[in-house]
């Protein structure tokens, strides 16, 4: 792809950012860091990438360590979120 | 295979999608009732992302991975079960310091193995000059979120003082050392030689440590929200190296959220973000100047003379702030409410945007002590409630209460939004001594009023002597 491409999509993206989470409501701001905490960890794209290349294996070791702390997160992330979400539950009437 | 060239359609597609998937996650969270569909959203994106990538390249070392898989997914899983709520705030920490590390591993792994990435010519080894500035950015952002996030896990885990601890020149060593970093990106353009990717890196650790280490416990919701922002800003460059949709977009969107909560956090002090940054303000209770001028006369009222007056009241509105979670007394708080309730009166929480250690600390409290969320009220809903409203009870909170920020120009807190508190007919102040003073070391002038009570005391134990008294 080549680099305005990339930047366009980076671009729209934060304008996409910016509307989508001014529309969260502050009540659940933390369970929104937590989940934002999961996603950001997709970077263990690039340790998957790095982990299974061959060619260099400090690289390959590196990139199977970034895949053990993206996947602490991907899965606490998640896991964490649904549970505090869990909890926030309506007046029963 | 190695250049990525190559790749099907559907790749970019799927990584589209798992972009997507994760704006749903994020626009889920407008209302508690559309979230958790959001979060399986999210999880599904996540899980095509990471399959697309297995399925699309070179696969030898498939049982390392996902042996690596299994060791962080159990490791995730057996913290996000047995975390308190009340910890929440480090683990999000906790959290960011990890995508930081792991985005510079993934930025040196790059770095040793250009040609694997497809970001260098694979028959002189020289790396792409933009993937190298991404490269380099990566892993500058990446490094700076791992050490600042780490001291602020410390910070917010109280196994580091909350007091801003202030280094003579600290804020020409910083620029210094910024513009250092910002020029070894520059010459690492034109040479990529190791000892500048090193030093990048070894620099970029430094300055997130000296960042964060001045910076005071109780502005510890902008820092949280800060390194948020970051953690967003590296996977989006690493996102770059690699022409990955999914991670740009991520990026883009974990960069944006934490700014505006950076932003939300920040006017809700009334404070720049500049000076939130250069740090020195607000350690914990107590490290302000001047003790509460306790010559002053107040009342002092016990849990029996607390529970009558609410429960000849109409309205009580429960004001919580960081105390209470200090306390955990959301559980006995909650129990109040319900014998309340059961009497007639009608309970009402005000959350404070900064009350706690980070955005949205109180209303998670109250979620798990069973409070339902259509009983919690944002500052701007309720504070013209206060006038009618018979009991505010203030427990935990102290400065997001204090009038001073409405009328006292010399204030620190001047011009902060504060809860109008003081205009209910009474207020109960738990509080554990009348010497402590809030984090900004000013006095309120709350607790002198006519029509405030004192009740002193741990905010756990006061609450639960205040629900026996209500039983009897």
């Amino acid at each position: 792809m080549s680099f305005v491409a990339i930047l366009s999509i980076f671009v729209m993206a934060c304008f996409v950012g910016y509307y989508v989470v001014w529309s969260v409501t502050p009540a659940l701001h933390t369970p929104l860091m937590a989940v934002t905490n999961a996603i950001s960890s997709v970077i263990i794209v690039g340790a998957l990438v790095a982990g299974s290349a061959s060619g260099s294996a400090t690289s390959k070791w590196l990139g199977l360590l970034a895949v053990v702390l993206a996947s602490i997160n991907i899965f606490g992330g998640f896991a964490v979120t649904e549970r505090m979400l869990a909890m926030y539950r309506k007046k029963e009437r | 295979m190695h250049e990525a060239i190559a790749l099907p359609a559907w790749v970019g597609i799927a990584y589209l999608i798992a972009g997507v998937c994760f704006i749903l996650a994020l626009r889920g969270l407008s209302s508690p009732a559309t979230s958790r569909r959001g979060n399986r959203l999210g999880m599904f994106g996540m899980t095509v992302a990471v399959g697309t990538t297995l399925l699309t390249h070179d696969i030898a070392s498939l049982p390392e991975i996902l042996v690596a898989i299994a060791i962080g997914g159990g490791i995730g899983l057996f913290t996000a079960k047995k975390i308190a709520m009340t910890d929440m705030p480090q683990l999000v920490a906790g959290f960011h310091s990890l995508v930081g590390l792991a985005a510079v591993l993934v930025a040196a792994a790059a770095y040793l193995n250009p040609v694997a990435f497809g970001i260098a010519d694979p028959l002189t080894g020289l790396i792409h000059s933009a993937s190298r500035v991404e490269m380099a950015l990566g892993v500058a952002i990446g490094a700076i979120t791992f050490s600042g996030s780490i001291i602020a896990f410390l910070k917010l885990a109280g196994k580091m003082s909350g007091k801003p601890i202030l280094l003579p020149g600290r804020h020409v060593l910083n620029l210094g050392i910024l513009a250092a970093i910002v020029g070894l990106i520059g010459w690492f353009m034109v040479d990529q030689s190791a000892w500048i990717f090193w030093t990048i890196t070894l620099l970029s650790f430094v300055i997130g440590f000296l960042l964060i280490v001045p910076i005071g416990g109780a502005d510890m919701p902008v820092v949280v929200s800060m390194l948020n922002s970051y953690s967003g800003w590296a996977a989006a460059a690493m996102g770059f190296t690699l022409g990955n949709t999914a991670m740009i977009i991520t990026g883009a969107l974990v960069g944006s959220s934490g700014a505006i909560l950076s932003y939300i956090m920040c006017r809700a002090m009334n404070r720049s973000f500049i000076s939130v940054i250069a740090g020195g303000f607000g350690g914990d209770a107590g490290a302000g100047p001047a003790a509460a001028a306790t010559d002053r006369p107040w009342k002092r009222g016990s849990a029996e003379d607390a529970a009558f007056l609410m429960q000849q009241a109409e309205q009580v509105i429960i004001v919580p702030g960081y105390g209470m979670a200090v306390a955990q007394a959301q559980h006995a708080l909650r129990e109040m409410g319900d014998l309340l309730k059961k009497e007639g009166v009608r309970v009402k929480y005000a959350i404070h945007p900064v009350a706690g250690r980070m955005p949205g600390h109180m209303n998670v409290l109250l979620a798990e002590a069973n409070v339902p969320y259509d009983d919690v009220f944002e500052l701007e809903d309720i504070n013209g409630e206060f006038a009618q409203t018979d009991v505010a009870f203030v427990i935990g909170a102290n400065d997001v209460t204090n009038p001073a920020a409405k009328t006292d120009k010399s204030s620190p807190i001047y011009g902060m939004p504060v809860l109008d508190v003081e205009k209910a007919k009474t207020v109960l102040f738990v509080k554990r001594s009348m010497g402590g003073v809030g984090y900004a070391g000013v006095d309120n002038s709350v607790f002198y009023m006519d029509n405030t009570m004192m009740l002193l005391a741990d905010a756990k134990k006061m609450v639960d002597d205040i629900v026996k008294a209500m039983a009897h």
